[in-house]
């Protein structure tokens, strides 16, 4: 379980992060839906300890991130940024394998080589594993960075925007393996998410952001309504049905 | 995931892992080879080549030169690969950011406290510990959050560098300017680097240095490979950035202040030798690229003095030559990067 205890961020006067209490239980899917700077992205950061807090606390498991040592951590909570550049020349495999470093030290076992081998595979990676990084595409580089991330082996795993750069099919690719590790892995899984359509589609809950406030919390059924889609994103958003499911329809 | 995309994903993993697992240490086992041969080589041919009269007095006295500039190469390799890790930068040194400069400054300083008499007397592996010491610390505390928290952008960087050695040199010269003309000619003998006049006083301190800091580099070869990730990513994977930072910005200090206080400030060497060692290591891991840069590091020292030394007989020319494809080196680095 992931306790977020008032926490505040501020760059200068503006409170990017503004007094947010949320608890995240353990398992499935929650995505983090808001306009752009409402404070996502910080407070994600925040919980991976990426960042430090202003003022408040987060626990994982119990433990303060801003406390507990981070290679305990990093056996817990595994977080990918949105942009990610390396500079050492790596192959996909050997970016992969990094994922194991928590675990292994940089000693790898005949265990961590299978987790290596599983988190490529998972992804969809393999006739890439021996390219370097710097001759893929963005969205291959992104799958890439997702399967380090898997391949740590972390209960929690919070993502910003890992939608980022994948076309159609690798998106909606993207959201079923993490439905997959969620439900088979019992994985708990944070995104930050702009498709509110993915975000309905995939999450069991959707926390909604705005002005570094939380203003909405709950499952994705209740959010997919047009007087609170207004009130999350400010313009007007027409929801369709199909079926049972809901679409928000924003294009024009 | 069907049966036939898992056996054929077998079987590309069993290929590409074999190719992996042949050709990496293969490469680096001949590359690293190759480099230590010619750095074997190189070393051989100081101590040999032109060597008249009393042979054990010439080994012995060669032996002593070829040591120090085997440190130096060793440090200014070491200390230039984990800064360059640490900045996630493949264009900036400590040389570059000023680190010389302040322990230029530091030296010129303790002249001018101490004076040049009290200097003489006092032991001067004494004086290296201490103005060592003040260099760890100021750099510390110069340069270090530079590099910690949020990622500062290239140009403040670099412009820091230019500021803070621009900074240390005009200080250094201002209290040139104030000390007596004797005092002045030691501080002089400090400014210029010179492969010829290694200060064999402080080789034993420096070589424990330079072992000190080898051993620790071997300690945490896998933490620099996570570091060389990005501050975000390390973190993400359970490395203490802080105390890794500081820790490495410690030993790139002592570095720094063994390679200049053997022989003085070269500016470009360590970028030459680390982007060198970047090219020819088979893949970026540090337990590739450090022992490539060292190697190269010794071979472009040893050698080149070998050569102008004993073959064209001249003195001071191997640092101006050094500094010279360093900063060719600088530039096309730099054009190279402004393209991309």
């Amino acid at each position: 379980m992931i306790e977020i205890d008032s926490v505040t961020k501020r760059y200068g006067e503006t409170a990017v992060v503004d007094d947010v209490s949320l608890a995240l239980p353990a398992g499935g899917i929650t995505a983090i839906v808001g306009p752009n700077g409402a404070g996502k992205s910080t407070l994600l950061s925040i919980v991976a300890r990426l960042a430090p807090a202003d003022a408040g606390r987060v626990r994982v498991d119990g433990l303060d991130v801003a406390s507990t040592p981070g290679a305990v951590l990093a056996k817990r909570l595994a977080m990918l940024r949105q942009e990610n550049q390396v500079l050492a020349r790596l192959t996909v495999r050997e970016l992969v394998a990094f994922g194991r470093y928590p675990h292994s030290r940089g000693r790898p076992t005949a265990e961590d080589e299978r987790h290596v081998a599983n988190s490529i595979a998972y992804l969809g990676l393999e006739p890439l594993q021996e390219r370097f990084l710097d001759e893929l595409s963005g969205g291959q580089r992104q799958r890439a960075f997702v399967a380090m991330v898997l391949c740590q082996d972390t209960d929690y795993v919070l993502l910003d925007e890992p939608l980022n750069s994948l076309d159609m099919k690798h998106a909606a690719a993207m959201m079923r393996l993490l439905r997959r590790a969620a439900d088979e892995l019992g994985k708990s899984i944070v995104l930050v998410l702009h498709d509110i359509n993915f975000a309905a589609a995939y999450a069991d809950r959707i926390v909604a952001m705005r002005d570094g406030r939380v203003v909405f919390d709950g499952p994705p059924e209740g959010l997919m309504r047009e007087d609170v889609l207004e009130s999350v994103y400010d313009m007007r958003i027409r929801v369709e049905a199909i079926g049972d499911w809901r679409l928000a329809v924003y294009y024009r | 995931m069907s049966s036939e995309a898992v056996s054929s994903w077998c079987f590309s993993l069993a290929d590409g892992r074999a190719l992996a697992d042949e050709r990496t240490p293969r490469r680096t086992r001949i590359v690293l080879g190759t480099l230590g041969a010619a750095a074997a080589l190189s070393a051989a041919a100081f101590m040999t080549v032109g060597a008249r009269g009393d042979w054990a007095f010439v080994l012995a006295f060669r032996a002593e030169k070829l040591a120090g500039l085997v440190l130096v190469a060793a440090a200014v390799a070491i200390a230039t690969v984990l800064f360059q890790t640490i900045a996630e930068n493949r264009i900036l040194t400590p040389a570059v950011m000023g680190f010389d400069s302040l322990y230029l400054a530091i030296q010129t300083g303790a002249v001018h406290f101490l004076g040049s008499r009290a200097l003489v007397a006092l032991d001067p592996r004494l004086r290296f510990v201490v103005e060592t010491a003040a260099m760890v610390a100021l750099s510390g505390l110069l340069f270090r959050w530079l590099f910690l928290g949020r990622r500062r952008s290239i140009h403040l960087v670099v412009l820091a560098g230019l500021v803070f050695g621009l900074f240390f040199r005009s200080l250094s010269s201002m209290v040139q300017r104030m000390l007596d003309p004797n005092e002045f000619a030691v501080v002089q003998d400090m400014m210029f680097a010179s492969f010829n006049k290694v200060d064999t006083d402080l080789l034993a301190v420096a070589a424990a240095a330079v072992a000190g800091s080898g051993i620790v580099c071997l300690r945490l070869v896998h933490a620099l490979d996570v570091l060389a990730l990005g501050r975000d990513l390390s973190v993400n994977l359970g490395v203490d950035h802080r105390r890794l930072v500081t820790a490495l910005f410690a030993v790139v200090a002592i570095l720094v202040s063994v390679s200049t206080a053997l022989v003085g400030p070269i500016t470009f060497f360590g970028l030459l030798v680390a982007s060198l060692a970047y090219q020819v290591a088979g893949s970026d891991r540090h337990r590739e690229t450090l022992p490539a840069a060292i190697l190269i590091a010794i071979v472009a020292l040893v050698g080149g003095q070998t050569v102008l030394e004993r073959v064209f007989g001249l003195d001071t020319a191997l640092s101006v030559i050094v500094d010279f494809a360093g900063g060719l080196a600088f530039l096309v680095l730099l054009l190279r990067s402004a393209r991309a």
